[in-house]
């Protein structure tokens, strides 16, 4: 696998993701791997105890994983939020909007070539998960 | 009309600054065709038979005349000289290279245009009525709402790589110029009994191999939560909208298998959480871009008295206007669809033609409509006839709208790479079969459409009568289609019987018309004798 791309300050989890179901038939696994059809609402009551999160994208076209991370930042988590698989560098702005802080790209993307694209564009229109401020809320700041 | 700020600017140059970069990689070896596909589709820009097609947003199909200018310069400088209008309100051009399309990205943000989102699997144009803001029927004016709705999915980060696209039509009237219960989301605006505003929400319309027509999920959505509720019905159609199938993608499909009702809760339960997290714009938000579509300055006391003396111009003023809502205008129509021409297409100097005349006679306004023609929206009465004059020199004063020649037609297999069968020449012959005007008239309203495969681009199924090409064992064959409407009284046309070849199409569909001319009654239109008396006689006519 190619070099992780993170925007994270704290250390790399070193756990190794277990499966949904197995995460939820065991009581001490900390970091988790979401396939594109399982729900991540499943990972709600256990968020505490989570350090990260990597979800599965095994095809670029397929999106599910951009709700699936939106939906666990909406529901307060804080922890390592990564994608792996088929993701491409003209995705990543995408995925930091949609919540995701770590990347395991098949294909290696070096961390200049990945702040360039997402340094694309100084400004959203809509919110999302990043916490940036929409410019319908600058116009009206 | 919508004008940029230094926010909506800023946004539209960093598009083309990111995509002058993609190219660069594409052209550089950098990335693969497969992995540039999704980013060039996203902008609007498709590999076809003989070249790169690039389709130019136009969003709610607004346009001032700068922009209209533009696109001729476009069509002069990087096409062949000519651009084809689409039944998405938008325009396309057919013969790009790929090195110059950032070029042409850049001329277009120079005048507040793009091509954003005019392809690939995310929310597409949103489009609306081609009358809004100039018809007597609206209750207001819905660009606003379907601007809010343009910045909003603009570069979604979550609805980017949906299922399959997606295409939302905003209106405010009772009577439906934009066929919204043919789109993914149809939304209506609406006072309730209260006599606040909101919209009603169609979700599930659509065309292509599988045509359904849209349930309603909410009758009143209240306008406050107008962009949670699309987060909601969005994100939902993302989680579980098919993705095994290309061909059963779409969100109707989802709506079918589980249902209305269904859907209706799952977007309910899922808008609770949505709408906690702020979303919606602020009322100042949407005042601020309401403002952008004040009305113009439209003079008071002016007589809705017209010559008529010329009767050429007494015909087109019969078929191609429609009531202003103001005393004294009217809404004309300029036909893209001369006899023999191509439906949609016209010429840079006809596009820069039309853009003056939106200067001289139309405040500054025009509007492209789903049926591939031009609108000048405000037109004083007393300047008609100019009007008329000049669009007639330019062989744009046809006077046929909603008649049986002005056909929609998708491209076809002259362009296509989807396509299977030719749609131009089949909506040629069968115009100059009608050549003769007064055959029209008194035919009256029939929307024929053509689509040259199933994916009905060409929206057969919504036509009165519908024609779809398909090959046949190597040969291209048409099957005719009756009894479909996109308007608010939507139906879906049915196929009548075993397809035809080129002029054996043309044969049929003159039989089928002939046939309502003998059965018709008082005032009824071939839709409405068709939907009386049912397919048998048609079929006899045609088969027997």
């Amino acid at each position: 696998m190619a070099e992780l791309l993170r925007y994270r300050d704290d250390e790399t989890h070193e756990e190794p993701a277990v499966t949904l179901d197995a995460f939820l038939g065991q009581t001490n696994a900390t970091a988790v791997r979401l396939e594109p059809d399982e729900d991540a609402r499943a990972l709600i009551p256990h968020l505490d105890r989570l350090g990260l999160i990597e979800v599965a994208f095994p095809k670029f076209r397929d999106g599910r994983g951009y709700s699936a991370a939106r939906i666990l930042r909406e529901a307060g988590y804080t922890g390592e939020l990564r994608a792996q698989g088929d993701v491409l560098i003209d995705q990543i702005a995408y995925m930091r909007r949609c919540g995701f802080d770590s990347f395991a790209p098949e294909k290696a993307i070096s961390r200049e070539a990945a702040d360039k694209a997402v340094g694309f564009y100084p400004e959203v229109y809509q919110k999302a998960a990043d916490g940036r401020s929409p410019v319908w809320a600058l116009r009206h700041g | 009309m919508y004008k940029y700020d230094e926010y909506d600017q800023t946004i539209v140059d960093s598009r083309v600054a990111e995509f002058r970069d993609q190219v660069a990689r594409r052209i550089a070896g950098e990335i693969t065709e497969d992995q540039f596909k999704p980013l060039r589709l996203m902008n609007g820009l498709y590999l076809q038979l003989h070249a790169y097609m690039l389709r130019v947003a136009v969003p709610y199909g607004t346009l001032s005349g700068k922009q209209m200018r533009t696109l001729g310069h476009i069509a002069r400088k990087y096409d062949r000289g000519y651009g084809h209008f689409t039944t998405r309100q938008n325009i396309q051009y057919n013969w790009i290279k790929l090195e110059e399309a950032p070029d042409i990205l850049a001329e277009l943000a120079a005048v507040e245009m793009h091509a954003i989102q005019t392809s690939g699997n995310c929310i597409r144009n949103i489009s609306s009525d081609q009358y809004a803001g100039a018809a007597a029927d609206e209750i207001e004016d819905p660009r606003p709402w379907a601007e809010l709705l343009r910045q909003w999915s603009s570069f979604h980060p979550e609805f980017s790589y949906l299922p399959r696209k997606f295409k939302i039509a905003v209106i405010a009237s009772d009577e439906d110029r934009a066929a919204i219960q043919l789109h993914d989301i149809g939304l209506q605006i609406r006072h309730n009994d209260a006599g606040e505003l909101g919209f009603r929400v169609y979700v599930g319309g659509g065309m292509g191999r599988t045509p359904m027509i849209a349930p309603v999920i909410r009758d009143f959505l209240p306008a406050a939560d107008f962009v949670s509720y699309m987060e909601a019905c969005l994100r939902v159609y993302n989680r579980y909208g098919r993705r095994d199938n290309i061909y059963k993608a779409r969100i109707k499909i989802l709506v079918h298998e589980i249902g209305a009702a269904e859907y209706a809760r799952q977007v309910e339960e899922e808008w609770a959480h949505v709408k906690t997290l702020g979303l919606d714009p602020p009322p100042g938000e949407f005042e601020r871009i309401a403002a952008h579509f004040a009305p113009p300055a439209f003079e008071t006391g002016l007589s809705d008295e017209i010559d008529r003396s010329d009767p050429d111009f007494a015909l087109w003023l019969d078929s191609n206007t429609h009531a202003h809502k103001q005393p004294g205008y009217a809404i004309a129509v300029i036909s893209l669809k001369p006899i023999g021409g191509i439906p949609g297409d016209a010429s840079a100097e006809q596009i820069e033609l039309m853009a003056d005349l939106a200067e001289r006679y139309s405040f500054d306004e025009l509007r492209v409509t789903h049926a591939q023609n031009i609108v000048l929206p405000h037109v004083k009465k007393a300047d008609l006839y100019a009007l008329w004059k000049a669009l007639d020199d330019a062989g744009l004063g046809t006077a046929n709208l909603d008649l049986i020649s002005d056909i929609i037609a998708c491209p076809g297999l002259d362009y296509c790479s989807l396509a299977n069968a030719r749609s131009i020449p089949i909506a040629q012959k069968i115009a100059k079969r009608f050549e003769n005007m007064d055959r029209q008239r008194d035919l009256g309203e029939l929307k024929l459409k053509i689509s040259g495969c199933i994916n009905a681009c060409g929206h057969h199924h919504a036509g009165h009568i519908g024609i779809l090409g398909v090959d046949r064992k190597g040969e291209e064959n048409y099957q005719l289609l009756f009894g479909g409407s996109g308007a608010e009284d939507a139906s879906l046309a049915k196929i009548a019987g075993p397809g035809f070849n080129e002029d054996g199409i043309v044969d049929a569909v003159e039989k089928a018309v002939e046939t309502y001319r003998t059965l018709r009654e008082d005032g009824e239109r071939f839709v409405d004798t068709y939907r009386r008396v049912g397919m048998q006689p048609f079929k006899e006519a045609i088969y027997g």
